[in-house]
């Protein structure tokens, strides 16, 4: 850098511009201008896009859920976001445990088995792609950063593939609906079956309203229970109003705050997929696992609809509808090791939950935003989407 | 840039340029360029990492093994090169794109305008009348050139790799489908172009660097440290408000051009911040350069 004193002359000179401080300031609002533009489109066009509610013939819910059973999409494609904040503590391996329904058998140590991968979907954001074409071609997809996961049923195969570890995972033995019941709930209909279940008495169904979700005009339905010791908020699913799909599904816990699932496709179409999305051959060097003996298969295949303990022996559900509280004896006198003669771990676990007592005994409530579970010290586990109190007075009840 | 590259400048015998004087401006721009020392040191540099990464993958799958002893770990497409030498070349642009390529870019974007400053050519370059909003639409073309051009240096380097250690044929998409090597070798392509239009931020980031001082070497130090912390932001979750303005967050978006169907949301946000950054810094760029003071 040499400093010529001359130059400025020579620069004022050749400039094209009147040199004034003020036009020289004025040339940083462009830059200025371009941060607003940005800004604002960021932040209008949403609002603008969204065109307000559509305008469709009134229903009541009654038929609206007719719609929903008699709903036969047997073609389709699309992206579906899932959010999930159970607001468990992280613990790995009792969050597999949990959502799987308990069901898991040993660990087989292959990253493609479908149990281990899609239990994922517990906890954070998710984008899945969903594709069927009938009841014997399905694919569902875990779009992973730079890798993905694909579980593919063609025909009698069943292939999980997972291109970040290029392992693979085949099976044969399950047949079409078995192994769809296998798998953890993912798309808004299957949150939108579990949710239609437990639609009874103790229930108030209504029709909020319409939505747009996806591109596609919906009806609202709106899910409350009215017993007053579930800690499930309520439950909106999103149905479109042309084919009954439903293809949002949130369920908000009676506590407030986020959503605790929150599944909805923002894009599908109805057109057959391409036939290759269904081939799958597994690619040269990738390692390949088989399933076990179907023997093995019933632990592996809990059905989701019997909530979270379905897979363990001798559960009972004391209560209905919404407050039903399961129940199972571990067997383990003493329980959770959560006293002192459990040293550290026991410790933990305990500092994990609120002790409480009653008639039942003494116990360890365990807490999410959405699931309570107590466990008593004489072994004993009492589960269910219900309030601490109606936990406590369910065990009292059981006893 | 030396005052020897002045020669091949056209003279100005007119005031008034013809259109074909920029083009003359551009092509004399980036021959000094690419004829840099430091520039060839770069692309070699880049021209090697798929080298290195296929030479290792190579020997630690000579046994049958699977990558990493099958965990998944390393850059993204690691443990299927062993299908298909073409995924060499999308393991090499993942593991080259968040600081090899931005920090080559980083150092011709910072050079750019502070280099010739530094050097004393500057004003030589302004004496043309070529303008010097034309003369900072030159340098910054030359900088994109460049992003394509390291771009297309892992490219093909890993390509030939690729094909000599590996074997070629059909290929595994991620979603586990088949594409024909003639259609995995389009999407390498199109890949390649989208890392380079990935470059396009951090190049306009560079440039505006550039304007602000006469030290080469302290506009590539601002810009290559600009490219770090904001790399390190992107990776703190607690912040994670801000990241998606970041202009490397969607960085590894190119790896959703592997799907099938390719998933093009991130891709299309990707661009769309890339041009946000290039609009932002490039126009701040020319205010700060057609209002400055050039004394050197």
């Amino acid at each position: 850098m040499a400093p010529y004193e001359s130059d400025d002359a020579v620069g004022a000179a050749r400039d094209e511009e009147p040199r004034s401080g003020r036009r020289k300031a004025a040339r940083y609002a462009v830059p200025v201008a371009v941060v607003g533009v940005a800004a604002a489109t960021i932040g209008l066009v949403p609002a603008l896009a969204d065109s307000g509610d559509p305008d469709l013939p009134k229903i009541s819910a009654q038929q609206l859920i007719e719609k929903m059973a008699k709903s036969d999409v047997q073609q389709l494609s699309g992206t579906v976001k899932i959010s999930t904040d159970l607001g468990l503590p992280d613990l790995g391996g009792l969050e597999d445990g949990l959502v799987s329904g308990a069901g898991r058998g040993p660990d087989d140590g292959s990253s493609a088995d479908p149990q281990a991968k899609l239990t994922e979907l517990a906890s954070g954001t998710h984008t899945l792609r969903v594709a069927a074409d009938g009841p014997d071609r399905q694919k569902l997809s875990l779009l992973e950063s730079g890798a993905e996961y694909s579980l593919i049923h063609d025909g009698k195969d069943v292939w999980g593939y997972d291109s970040k570890s290029n392992e693979v995972y085949h099976s044969t033995a399950a047949g079409s609906g078995k192994q769809r019941e296998a798998e953890p709930p993912a798309t808004p209909k299957d949150f939108a079956d579990e949710a239609l279940k437990a639609v009874d008495d103790t229930t108030s169904v209504t029709v909020d309203g319409t939505a747009q979700v996806a591109g596609r005009d919906a009806y609202k339905l709106l899910i409350q229970p009215r017993q007053s010791g579930s800690t499930v908020g309520a439950i909106s699913i999103a149905v479109d109003a042309k084919t009954g799909l439903p293809l949002k599904f949130t369920l908000t816990p009676k506590s407030g705050g986020a959503a605790v699932v929150d599944a909805g496709f923002t894009q599908v179409s109805f057109a057959r997929p391409a036939a290759s999305t269904f081939d799958f051959t597994p690619p040269k060097g990738a390692k390949v696992t088989e399933e076990k003996d179907a023997a093995e298969a019933p632990g592996h295949a809990p059905k989701h609809g019997e909530g979270f303990a379905g897979g363990l022996k001798g559960m009972n559900v004391l209560g209905e509808g919404w407050t039903s509280v399961a129940t199972f004896d571990t067997g383990a006198k003493g329980g959770l090791p959560t006293g002192s003669e459990g040293g550290d771990l026991g410790g933990f676990l305990g500092s994990l939950g609120d002790q409480v007592s009653g008639k039942f005994g003494k116990g360890t409530v365990f807490s999410t935003r959405l699931v309570n579970a107590l466990i008593t010290d004489d072994g004993k586990v009492y589960a269910g989407a219900v309030t601490k109190d109606a936990l406590v007075k369910a065990a009292d009840a059981g006893k | 840039m030396s005052r020897a590259d002045l020669r091949s400048r056209p003279p100005a015998a007119t005031r008034r340029p013809s259109p074909l004087w920029a083009l003359g401006l551009l092509h004399s721009e980036l021959v000094t360029t690419v004829r840099r020392w430091r520039t060839l040191a770069l692309l070699g540099v880049l021209a090697a990492v798929p080298v290195l990464v296929g030479i290792a993958v190579r020997i630690e799958t000579r046994d049958g093994a699977p990558v990493g002893g099958g965990s998944g770990e390393g850059p993204a497409f690691i443990t299927q090169i062993t299908n298909n030498g073409l995924f060499l070349v999308f393991t090499a642009l993942a593991a080259t794109l968040p600081f090899f390529l931005p920090m080559a870019v980083g150092v011709i974007a910072g050079d750019a305008i502070a280099g010739e400053a530094g050097a004393g050519t500057l004003r030589y370059l302004l004496v043309a009348p070529a303008g010097r909003t034309r003369l900072l639409l030159t340098k910054y073309a030359t900088v994109m050139a460049f992003c394509l051009l390291a771009t297309l240096v892992v490219t093909v380097s890993a390509l030939i790799v690729g094909a000599l250690l590996f074997p070629l044929g059909e290929l595994t998409t991620i979603s586990g489908t088949r594409v024909s090597f003639a259609e995995g070798l389009g999407r390498a392509l199109l890949i390649a172009l989208v890392v380079a239009a990935s470059l396009v931020g951090v190049a306009a980031l560079g440039l505006f660097v550039s304007t602000l001082t006469n030290s080469g070497i302290a506009a590539m130090a601002t810009t290559v440290g600009l490219l770090i912390t904001v790399q390190i932001v992107d990776q703190i979750p607690q912040l994670h408000v801000v990241q998606p303005y970041l202009f490397p967050h969607y960085w590894l978006s190119f790896a959703d051009l592997m799907r099938d169907p390719v998933y093009w949301d991130d891709l299309i946000r990707n661009l769309g911040l890339q041009a946000l950054y290039a609009g932002v810094f490039g126009s701040a760029a020319w205010a700060r350069f057609t209002a400055k003071d050039i004394s050197a």
